[in-house]
């Protein structure tokens, strides 16, 4: 269990992370998610008593982490930036790890095959692959066999394969009971490993939701006709909660009607349509729309809607089975 | 994920070891002696040290029947050879700043304070650890250099005796003092940070401010700074005749412990401190 009561950490005249309260729970895995720069990196860190919070506090099991009598056991933590010294082989920088609270050398054996480092173990840190190295990462977090895992973006570098192990040892830590709490940027991926989610953006808390709640919250519920008549329906189906736009000719996007309704309109008018389509929007899109505004760094020709409408077309074709269905 | 239904109860392991201080140094050691650049940077101090002895002492037999009485009576046949620790210094000062500025700029530092979140246990078990290294291996150094250097000089008769009066002092001060050097450096690294930035500061303080307190010679301040700057109150203990007339060798010796006892200090209060 992690708590963390109005965390707020200031650098200089930035503030990274702003009055952030949330609650990580046993038994699920968590998703914490933002934009870059949201300070999801610095909220980790100060879990782990690495950064002084300006303000609040955070807890893992009731103490501050450094209050723990044996925190490698209480928290695994994988950090953003390679905490390994490249000089070291892998194998010896996780024998010095645990030593500190003496952990046998038969689990650092472990730890190093369960993430299938066994033949690289003696290399050098320092020549490792960025896949490699956050598999050196997650072998230290795994280490003292922890109750709570904090993993910065732990797949941040792997190959698919890898990918999926990682999701899969997650899902089992969880399982287990333990408190897992995972950073990406990647929302789709969170919504395949995560059951909750934390959302911050610019270091503020935006969401604290089921991944099921977020995914049918994120439904915008506009719909895509396609007919000859377009002027007419767009007048026939005018009300004051409807807005209705055309960006193609021939194609309108209606929002705050459901494909019923439109269908049952254009069928009593005698309109033909080609094409009726509800389109939830997807998760990725669901995202960015509500980080939309906490965005801090962003190329500059590309607005989240421009985004969002190439993950729209994408997203069309996975939405066309809920609409047959319906 | 029908476990998760129920409330979990949290997982209890078997291993529940707590950190102590031993085995906080037992990790240390553990790092140290599994990087290869802290075994090069000691084999290089021990290697220089030793070829500057031969070299001082080799050269010394070959030229002191021709050198003139004057010449002759300037010969310190313990700190001639002793010169070495100039080089060993620069070994055993860089050693001790990247015990610390290592984990910095690799970041391991982050998991270091992970794993010992007090965190001044890892700054002690360092401070330890070079200690032990560092002592005994340019003790042994000074003393080989010493030796070597006696029975070359015994062929021309100018050789000391370890017994006599102040020899032993001298030769053990060698390394004391290059040790206290090496823990000044720990301290350095820990309150900069950054290797070269600590480099700097280590040598500034060691080399470079005697060269400016022999600017203020040229004052009457040089006699109330001078004596008491760290590496001229540090090295009185390695010499055989006192440099200086207000610096005793032990008292030297302490002061430049003190020196780094308050860099330590400082380098305690800003790891706790400051973020990682
Ligand atoms: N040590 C620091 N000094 C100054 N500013 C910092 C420091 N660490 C983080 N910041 C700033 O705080 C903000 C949050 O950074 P943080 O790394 O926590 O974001 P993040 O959510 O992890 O981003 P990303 O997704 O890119 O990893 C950023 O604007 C960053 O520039
Ligand atoms: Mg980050």
């Amino acid at each position: 269990m992690i708590e963390a009561r109005s965390l707020t950490k200031r650098y200089g005249d930035k503030t990274a992370v702003s009055d952030l309260s949330f609650t990580v729970r046993p038994g699920i895995v968590t998703g914490f998610l933002g934009p870059n720069g949201a300070g999801k990196s610095t909220t980790m860190r100060m879990i782990l008593g690495l950064d002084r919070p300006s303000s609040g506090a955070v807890t893992v099991n009731g103490k501050a982490y450094a209050e723990h009598a044996a925190p490698l056991h209480e928290v695994g933590a994988l950090l953003e930036a390679k905490a390994i010294h490249t000089g070291r082989s892998a194998y010896n920088h996780l024998l010095a790890l645990a030593a500190t609270t003496g952990i046998e050398r038969s689990r650092v054996d472990e730890v190093i095959d369960l993430v299938g480092l066994r033949d690289v173990a003696k290399k050098r840190a320092g020549g490792f692959s960025l896949g490699m190295g956050q598999r050196l990462g997650i072998a230290s977090a795994l280490l003292g066999d922890p109750d709570t895992l904090i993993l910065d973006e732990p797949v941040n570098g792997l190959d698919p394969e890898g990918i999926l192990w990682i999701r899969n040892l997650l899902k089992a830590l969880a399982a287990e009971g333990r408190t897992v709490f995972v950073s990406s940027h990647l929302m789709s991926e969170m919504a395949l490993t995560a059951e909750h989610l934390i959302v911050i953006g610019q270091g503020k808390l935006i969401a604290d939701t089921s991944v099921a709640e977020f995914i049918s919250r994120a439904s915008t519920g506009s719909v895509k006709v396609r007919t000859p008549d377009a002027a007419k329906l767009r007048e026939l189906l005018a009300g004051p909660d409807v807005t209705v736009s055309s960006s193609v000719e021939g194609t309108l996007q209606v929002e705050g009607l459901t494909s019923d309704r439109i269908g049952t309109v254009a069928a009593e008018n005698r309109i033909t349509l080609f094409e009726l389509a509800p389109h939830e929007a997807s998760l990725e899109e669901a995202f960015m729309e509500l980080t939309g505004d906490a965005v801090e760094y962003r190329a500059p020709a590309q607005k989240t809607s421009a985004g969002a409408d190439a993950g729209a077309s994408a997203a069309a074709d996975s939405a066309a089975d809920v609409e047959v269905n319906a | 994920m029908t476990a998760v239904a129920q409330a979990p109860t949290p997982v209890r392991r078997a291993h529940t070891g707590k950190v102590t201080q031993g085995r906080v140094i037992k990790s240390e050691w553990i790092k140290f002696r599994t990087l290869r650049s802290s075994r090069w940077s000691l084999i290089a101090g021990v290697g220089a040290m030793i070829a500057i002895a031969l070299l001082f002492s080799l050269a010394m037999k070959s030229h002191y029947p021709h050198m003139s009485q004057a010449r002759q009576k300037e010969v310190d046949p313990v700190a001639d050879p002793m010169r070495g620790v100039f080089l060993g210094q620069l070994a055993v000062g860089v050693l001790g700043v990247m015990m610390i500025t290592g984990e910095y700029t690799t970041g391991m530092i982050r998991a270091s304070l992970s794993a010992a979140p007090k965190r001044l246990p890892v700054l002690w078990a360092k401070a330890l650890v070079f200690t032990v290294v560092a002592w005994t291996i340019m003790t042994a150094t000074a003393f080989v250099c010493f030796f070597l250097a006696q029975s070359i000089f015994s062929s021309i008769h100018i050789d000391k005796s370890i017994s006599d009066p102040g020899v032993l002092r001298a030769v053990f001060g060698e390394g004391l003092y290059l040790t206290v050097v090496g823990l000044l450096g720990v301290a350095l690294g820990a309150i900069i940070r950054s290797t070269a930035g600590a480099i700097a500061a280590l040598f500034g303080i060691l080399l470079v401010l005697p060269v400016l307190g022999e600017v203020l010679n040229l004052t009457s301040w040089g006699d109330h700074v001078n004596p008491y700057l760290p590496s001229n109150a540090g090295q009185q203990v390695m010499a055989l005749t006192t440099t200086s007339p207000d610096m005793k060798p032990w008292p030297g010796f302490f002061l430049f412990v003190g020196y780094a006892v308050v860099a330590m200090a400082a380098a305690a209060i800003l790891l706790k401190r400051r973020d990682a």
